[in-house]
């Protein structure tokens, strides 16, 4: 039955509580996102071009695009067998390390961010026997990318791990009893499964490393053209007062992070898609 | 406590759940609404319980001449027992029954002692007592559709309302479910109305059953009256099985299938012949009764009676339904064939476009 | 499915797992890049607090400007948490006992704050409150200062950690349903007791897990926070700005040792999560 309008109407509440989150929703966020865009309407066209397109700010796309999908990448894999070992199998400390899974969400950036400099710094506790193989971690773009992996690792993780425990045993002896081996069967029948969940996975993890600011910050070194990442920039840029510089590469990161969004939603969308199809 | 409800139309966007509905429902009654997915019996129920409300300007629902339309939901005085219960999870089985009472405003509410006695006595009518302390998931479906009706007669309503109240149970839970229900009726007598989709249940518990299609209600009258008098082809074709033949009648009589009964028709014209396969009888050898040539399809020997399916000389599949000893007596076989003798027929005359 | 001729090695081990060989191979790897990645940074934090001995790190912690940080930390998470929770629970309570014109879009806003860098979350504030913002010329014309100040720093806070409590709300509520309030409607209860004694209890732990990772986020954020502060020790500092200047001056010990307390603070978080997530099934 399709039912238009107010459903459950009986309840009462309706009007305090949309009006509550709608006034709060504006105060904290609609109001302070429309000085945004006011201030990008206040830039003329060259204004908003030169900054977004000077050396400096292109290198850092470079760097936080590039560092973001290579960190993406690695916790796709290694966030694939994670999630399978936690799923199908035991091991003793098996619940803790599942607990741990989300530290980086709950470890402050700030913190994660010097542990790892102190890490990966060349005499730090694994910086000092990638050094001498001539791998500079601390203060280099690989650096920035391990920073990355660490905190896109929850992300790739919990949402394999559903998809994972949601998969239907039988559909695997089917796959046996047919006659395939335990390699077809993972090729054929259980990767193309949880796919979506993967994809959807790393383009979370994909999506928050390219916004993440504290935990690269202190590994990057920050030098520009180098290992400058897009948000430094701004706040480079803020801290000199030059708020339109600043907006206009808010502005950039905005669009990415919307785009990005849309693919999310668009990737959840099709793999409810393709599990309807399925059922 | 009477219901009246005249004229009561419900619309969702654009479907049309309720069509001018009107019905009464005397006091102390049990009633059915009876009829299949879709036909607005829920609709109508959670009307008259507040839940929903009819459109602007439809109608009206009266509670022994009381206008309760305009009362919310909390205020008219119903008991509600949902298909699943809907049992609050987290308190026990007392709170859970308790709750009705305890939300009264503080003038009306009565005191602890008084709670707990009228609980106490409410779960031991219910055959509930000893399980005070459970909580819903530790019951069984049947003990949590004891507790759901235990809670809603706390607050002694006016007027009971259950919607499928056994529709989630197993058959055997079912059954005894149902002539206990009938019995705490008999037993509390408050007006009670209550949906289901499955016939046989309206039929042995209520006093009055209302047999409602898309919206309309087609038939309202007694078990025995909506069974035998079937007064459209849905209310007949609804309820128990039926054979349906299409024939022509004229003054007198009605032909269908090779042949031609008596039958009292006013009217003449193309028409739909329904039998019922208990009112069929089975010859090995024509013995002058009007009947019609068959072949023996199938027969089901295996339950209180046996089923026999049939090929008709004119070519539609019929169900026969005969006691062991005839079947015994007859030997019929597959492939046999038999002369059908139609003992009562129920003519409905398509209604010619006006 | 047909027998085989004889038992066989394959035929005796189960059909759906792997050879043993592969499972502890995963099982290493897994371990491996575990540890590298997230035991071996959470270790660091406190052997680097103790290089220098207890005593120095008592010292890192009890230092005034580090009090100060701490205190603006809890005052902040004191105000942030429970005006998250009421909106959260506001949200939910519309979101998903209703259907409403716009109710998507108003699920997607309330999922912003992850989609948005925390650097452009302050960044917003301080082109609404900064001297050169909308209001700037206001705020200073009457002496109030937003940004760089206390208040700033709570509405940063405020933006990035609103979405915890909604989005932990907002499924299971509607998983819920609707049936027990209006059961509890029919017998009588007014809003506010269905929502007391009937909604609110059903969703408890979820609440719980919400306020605890709303909690968790405000105590520890640091982009947002960095921009709209101002960074002036001792009265605009929270924790982990605290640790960056530490951290800048190369008193490493004194920044992980506040970092040790933000640490601690998550891994209570974690086992506060973990308990939940096992009382709630």
């Amino acid at each position: 039955m399709r039912m238009t309008g107010k459903q459950y109407s009986v309840l009462p509440g309706f009007g305090l509580t949309l009006g509550c989150a709608l006034l709060y929703l504006s105060l904290i966020v609609l109001v302070p996102l429309s000085a945004l865009f006011f201030k990008t309407a206040t830039l003329t066209w060259t204004q908003f071009w030169s900054t977004v397109s000077s050396e400096r700010v292109l290198a850092s796309y470079q760097l936080t695009f590039g560092a973001s999908l290579a960190a993406a990448a690695v916790n796709v894999v290694f966030g694939f067998v994670v999630a399978w070992t936690l799923v199908r199998y035991d091991f003793p400390g098996k619940r803790l390390i599942d607990a741990l899974v989300d530290l980086p969400f709950a470890l402050p950036t700030a913190v994660s961010g010097i542990a790892l400099t102190a890490i990966y710094s060349a005499n730090g506790w694994i910086g000092q026997y990638l050094e001498p193989l001539g791998i500079k971690t601390a203060f280099s773009p690989l650096g920035v990318a391990i920073a990355l992996t660490f905190i896109g690792l929850p992300f790739v993780v919990r949402t394999v791990q559903p998809a994972l425990a949601d998969l239907e045993l039988e559909a695997e002896e089917a796959a046996a009893s047919l006659g395939a081996t335990r390699g077809q069967t993972f090729r054929r029948v259980i990767v193309p499964s949880i796919l979506p969940a993967l994809v959807t996975g790393g383009s979370l993890a994909f999506a928050r490393a390219l916004g993440e600011y504290g935990s690269v910050v202190f590994i990057s070194g920050n030098m520009p053209m180098k290992t400058e990442i897009t948000s430094l920039l701004i706040m480079t840029k803020l801290e000199q007062y030059d708020y339109a510089g600043a907006t206009a590469i808010a502005i950039v990161m905005l669009l990415a992070s919307f785009v990005l969004l849309l693919l999310i939603n668009g990737l959840q969308w099709w793999s409810g898609q393709r599990a309807r199809e399925v059922v | 406590m009477s219901i009246e409800l005249t004229d009561i139309t419900k619309t969702f966007g654009s479907f049309v759940a309720l069509r001018n509905v009107s019905l009464t429902v005397p006091d102390g009654e049990l009633v059915a609404l009876l009829g299949p997915s879709g036909s607005g019996k829920t609709t109508l129920l959670r009307i008259i319980a507040g839940l929903e409300q009819p459109d602007p300007g439809s109608g009206s629902i009266r509670f022994h001449d009381e206008d309760v339309a305009g009362h919310r939901v909390g205020h008219r005085r119903v008991g509600f027992v949902f298909q699943h219960y809907a049992l609050f999870r987290h308190m026990s089985v007392f709170e859970n029954v308790a709750f009705g009472l305890r939300v009264r405003p503080r003038a009306a509410r009565p005191s602890e002692h008084e709670i707990r006695t009228k609980v106490g006595s409410l779960l031991r009518l219910v055959q509930l007592d000893g399980l005070s302390d459970r909580q819903p998931h530790h019951l069984s479906g049947g003990q949590r559709q004891r507790v759901a009706l235990a809670r809603a007669l706390a607050i002694e309503p006016r007027v009971l309302l259950l919607d499928e109240p056994f529709g989630a149970l197993d058959a055997k839970v079912r059954q005894e479910l149902r002539r206990w229900l009938r019995r705490l009726h008999d037993e509390l007598n408050v007006s009670s109305v209550f949906v289901t989709h499955d016939q046989d249940e309206a039929l042995e518990v209520a006093d009055r059953v209302v047999v409602m299609n898309q919206g309309g209600v087609e038939q309202v009258g007694c078990p025995d009256e909506v069974f035998h008098r079937p007064r459209t082809e849905f209310v007949m074709s609804f309820l128990g099985n039926v054979n349906r033949f299409r024939g022509r009648a004229e003054v007198g009589r009605v032909s269908f299938a090779n042949v031609a009964v008596e039958h009292d028709s006013a009217l003449a014209g193309d028409a739909s012949v329904f039998v019922r396969p208990q009112d069929v009888e089975i010859e090995t050898t024509p013995n002058g009764a009007p009947g019609f040539k068959a072949t023996v399809l199938r027969v089901h020997s295996a339950g209180p009676s046996v089923q026999v399916e049939l090929l008709a000389e004119s070519g539609e599949t019929l169900l026969a339904e005969l006691s062991h000893e005839r079947c015994g007596a007859l030997d019929l076989r597959r492939g046999g064939s038999v002369v059908v003798v139609p003992r009562r027929v129920k003519v409905f005359v398509d209604r010619r476009e006006a | 499915m047909a027998a085989p001729t004889g038992p066989t090695p394959a035929a005796t081990r189960s059909a759906v797992t792997e050879p043993a060989w592969i499972k502890w191979l995963l099982i290493a790897v897994s371990i491996g890049f575990l540890g590298a990645f997230l035991f071996v940074p959470l270790v660091s934090v406190f052997t680097e607090a103790l290089r220098k001995g207890f005593g120095a790190y008592l010292d890192g912690v009890r230092d005034p400007s580090a009090l100060a940080a701490i205190t603006l930390t809890l005052v902040t998470a004191a105000i942030a948490v429970p005006l998250n929770l009421v909106f959260g629970v506001a949200a939910a309570w519309a979101i998903a006992k209703f259907r409403f014109p716009g109710r998507s879009v108003l699920v997607s806003l309330i999922d912003l704050p992850f989609a948005v860098s925390p650097v452009i979350s302050g960044l917003v504030f301080v082109l609404l409150f900064g001297l050169q913002g909308w209001l700037g010329p206001w705020l200073s014309r009457h002496d109030i200062s937003v940004v760089f100040a206390v208040p700033g720093i709570v509405l940063a806070t405020l933006f990035v950690t609103f979405p915890f409590v909604a989005r932990e709300l907002i499924p299971l509520m509607q998983e819920q349903g609707t049936e027990e309030e209006q059961a509890a409607l029919v017998l009588g209860a007014g809003g506010w007791q269905t929502f007391w004694r009937v909604t609110l209890p059903n969703v408890k732990w979820a609440l719980l897990y919400g306020v605890i990772l709303c909690n968790a986020r405000a105590m520890g954020e640091f982009g947002a926070v960095s921009v709209v502060s101002g960074h002036i020790r001792g009265q605009t500092n929270t924790m982990p700005l605290h640790v960056e200047i530490l951290y800048n001056e190369y008193n490493f010990v004194a920044a992980f040792a506040v970092a040790s307390l933000l640490t601690l603070l998550a891994l209570v978080t974690l086992g506060l999560k973990s308990l939940i997530e096992a009382r709630s099934l």
